[in-house]
């Protein structure tokens, strides 16, 4: 770990007891986008990020649409191939194609829409079993039955429910095959992309307590990506803050919700609607003006400054580094200290 | 009279598998300048039970009972006519979607003049003007400018603001907002839930706010209706639904969303799987999911029963407290 040549900003110098499981380092995803006629630009979705991911913590990761919070959780699971930066898996770096497809046995990612995630044409028991398959991970068509049942089980489906297709499930039943699935490697790390956003509030709940349970029985660590904040709230230990493709804020969840340091994390948790009306009503808002800029057109330095009410000059030119505030407490603000003060 | 006074409503869709109840007897009053939230998931009936208001049901979906009476007037079987008076004149809706609710190939002024033009005797230019008043109305920057570009050059937020403009272009009566902000980021949204409450105060219309989200609900509303299976479960005031919920179904939704205080404890889930509506148990519809369910909930309905002034819900669990407690007072007076 010592002798890293990194020059990005190191987040915490892990202890021997908190040993990361995954460490991010200065992550870049760019995408080329035609602007005309042999005339491309980097689009960045993710632009410089470095964090951890301890062992059998949940890290929320949220931020508003085009934030690059899926680009980044699809990236450390190496679907899309790094422009720069790191990943460190157990202090190992992926770097060649059998890093990745070792690290795939590892790490796994449960998609948004059960509705378009699972093949129509296949039985449960085929796509449970596909990773399997994949990976060549059983001996002999027994072991195989054996395994995709046990995995339904976690889950919560019957064994009845094997020879079925996926539209003959409910939206929470089918986002159980879709977690079934990412477990049939027996992953240690789960990237998981808004994985109830898509379902009714009452399934939520079962949904969000499966994570809990599965994360207790089997020892995982999620990086749990959503939107909606209360739910990330509820299932996570740290939550980090994205904010066109930087990461602006990472603290404990609930630090984050009472005390948030960044301009941007402020107006976010204030904005969001709590289900209770006599809060709301004594909730002081802060309104954001303007809109998000086009990620293609970034605003040079901190990328929030266009719709901070604390931006200065130095805002518009540096981009602030992204600094160890208080323990555990990251934050890229020039003035943190100030307005928070 | 209320200025809504929606009596006994019931709405089907005629299916190729049978006759889809989606709307199952819904009665509520909506005064005006009232904010009323009704909640629900999907295939409650929310969105159905305003389709039925505006009758703009899909082909299939037909009003098969119940009346809806606006402003003293009946519009269940009174005509095309009559409702092209109504529509977007008097009652207005707004859709989840800004992104395909506007019409990609025109000019945002075009479309917002459209409906100026259609339901007023103003003249080109006075819609013009009219229009553009309406887009400052909604905070959109330079609507002069504005009015000139296509939708694509807006950003969803910005798209919902025009839709908001063109629903109160005509100062309607109520305003029915269908999962206005659901599409929406979360501080775009907290902008047009904003919008949508000083717009109210100022002109003083009525909405409809239909959402899966209690927590649009609590922002906004000062009255909700919780639908489930295409019927009413329970009505009243926020602070009644939320603080004083009678219908389990309430009680299961307030139970199984994160809050602020529930943060360290396992949440409280609704066990089962929504409702088919083509197979709807004779009892309440929500008692195979209910664990506090009687015997009688799986033979029978439960009508709707007042708890006080701005609260009643439909659950039979309220009168076996009331029988407990009678029972209760009962032997407390033999005893004395």
């Amino acid at each position: 770990m010592t002798q890293d040549t990194i020059t990005a900003p190191v987040p915490t110098e892990p202890s021997a007891k908190e040993q990361p499981l995954i460490r991010v380092r200065s992550l870049k995803q760019y995408f080329n986008i035609n602007t005309g006629f042999f005339q491309s630009r980097p689009l960045k979705a993710v632009d410089d990020i470095s964090f951890d991911i301890r062992a059998g913590e949940t890290l929320g990761l949220v931020g508003e649409s085009g934030c690059g919070k899926t680009t980044a959780g699809r990236t450390i699971l190496h679907l899309y191939q790094p422009t720069a930066g790191e990943i460190i898996y157990r202090g190992k770096t992926i770097r060649t194609r059998e890093d990745v497809q070792e690290f795939r046995t590892h790490a796994t990612m449960v998609f948004q829409d059960p509705y378009s995630s699972l093949d129509p044409r296949m039985t449960v028991e085929d796509i449970i079993g596909e990773p399997l398959d994949v990976h060549h991970i059983y001996r002999n068509p027994k072991e195989r039955r054996e395994r995709i049942l046990e995995l339904m089980e976690h889950v919560g489906l019957n064994s009845e429910h094997a020879a079925r297709y996926a539209h003959e499930f409910s939206g929470g039943q089918r986002q159980r095959v879709g977690i079934a699935r990412a477990l049939a490697v027996s992953p240690d790390f789960i990237v998981c992309d808004e994985p109830v956003s898509a379902l009714d509030v009452s399934i939520q709940a079962q949904v969000i307590n499966m994570f809990d349970e599965l994360q207790d029985k089997l020892g995982l660590t999620y990086l749990f990506i959503a939107h909606d904040l209360l739910v990330v709230r509820h299932i996570s230990d740290r939550i980090a803050v994205m904010y066109l493709g930087k990461m602006v804020e990472l603290a404990d969840s609930g630090e984050i919700y009472s005390r948030p340091l960044h301009p941007y994390s402020k107006a976010l948790m204030s904005a969001v609607p709590v289900p209770d009306p006599k809060a709301a009503r004594a909730n002081q808002r802060i309104t954001l003006t303007g809109e998000i800029p086009s990620p293609l057109n970034a605003p040079g330095g901190c990328p929030f400054h266009t719709r901070c009410p604390y931006a200065n000059a130095r805002c518009t030119e540096l981009m602030p580094e992204f600094r160890e505030l208080e323990k555990g407490r990251f934050v890229a603000c020039h003035r943190a200290e100030e307005i928070n003060g | 009279m209320a200025l809504l006074e929606v009596r006994n409503l019931s709405t089907s869709f005629f299916t190729d598998e049978g006759e889809v109840r989606a709307v199952n007897g819904v009665s509520f009053d909506l005064e005006r300048g009232r904010v009323l939230g009704i909640v629900g998931e999907s295939g409650s009936g929310k969105s159905v039970t305003a389709y039925s208001i505006m009758q703009i049901l899909a082909s299939t979906g037909r009003i098969v009972g119940g009346s809806v009476r606006f402003d003293g007037q009946e519009l269940v079987g009174a005509g095309e006519k009559v409702m092209k008076t109504v529509r977007g004149n008097r009652i207005s809706i707004i859709f989840q979607d800004p992104m395909t609710s506007l019409n990609p190939t025109y000019t945002i002024g075009r479309q917002l003049m459209e409906a100026i033009l259609l339901h007023t005797d103003r003249n080109r230019e006075q819609a013009h003007e009219r229009a553009v008043e309406m887009l400052r109305l909604v905070n959109v920057n330079e609507p002069e400018k504005r009015m000139k570009q296509y939708p694509y050059e807006f950003s969803g937020g910005m798209r919902q603001r025009v839709m908001i403009a063109m629903a109160l272009a005509c100062e309607p009566d109520i305003l029915i907002a269908d999962e206005p902000t659901t599409a929406l980021d979360v501080t775009i949204q907290a902008g047009i839930l904003e919008l949508m409450k000083d717009i109210q105060k100022k002109i003083g219309m009525a909405i409809i706010m239909i959402t899966h989200d209690l927590g649009v609900v609590a922002q906004l509303c000062d009255e909700v209706i919780v639908m489930y299976a295409g019927a009413i479960c329970e009505q009243g005031t926020a602070d009644e639904i939320f603080y004083n919920p009678k219908h389990e179904y309430t009680k299961g939704l307030l139970r199984s969303i994160p809050t602020a205080s529930n943060t360290d404890q396992k949440l409280e889930p609704i066990s089962g799987t929504p409702i088919d509506l083509l197979n709807m148990p004779k009892g309440c519809p929500f008692a195979p999911r209910c664990d506090a369910a009687m015997k009688i909930c799986i033979r029978s309905r439960c009508e709707r029963m007042e708890i006080n002034e701005h609260h009643a819900a439909a659950c039979w669990q309220n009168l076996r407290e009331e029988m407990l407690r009678a029972g209760v007072e009962q032997k407390g007076g033999e005893q004395s």
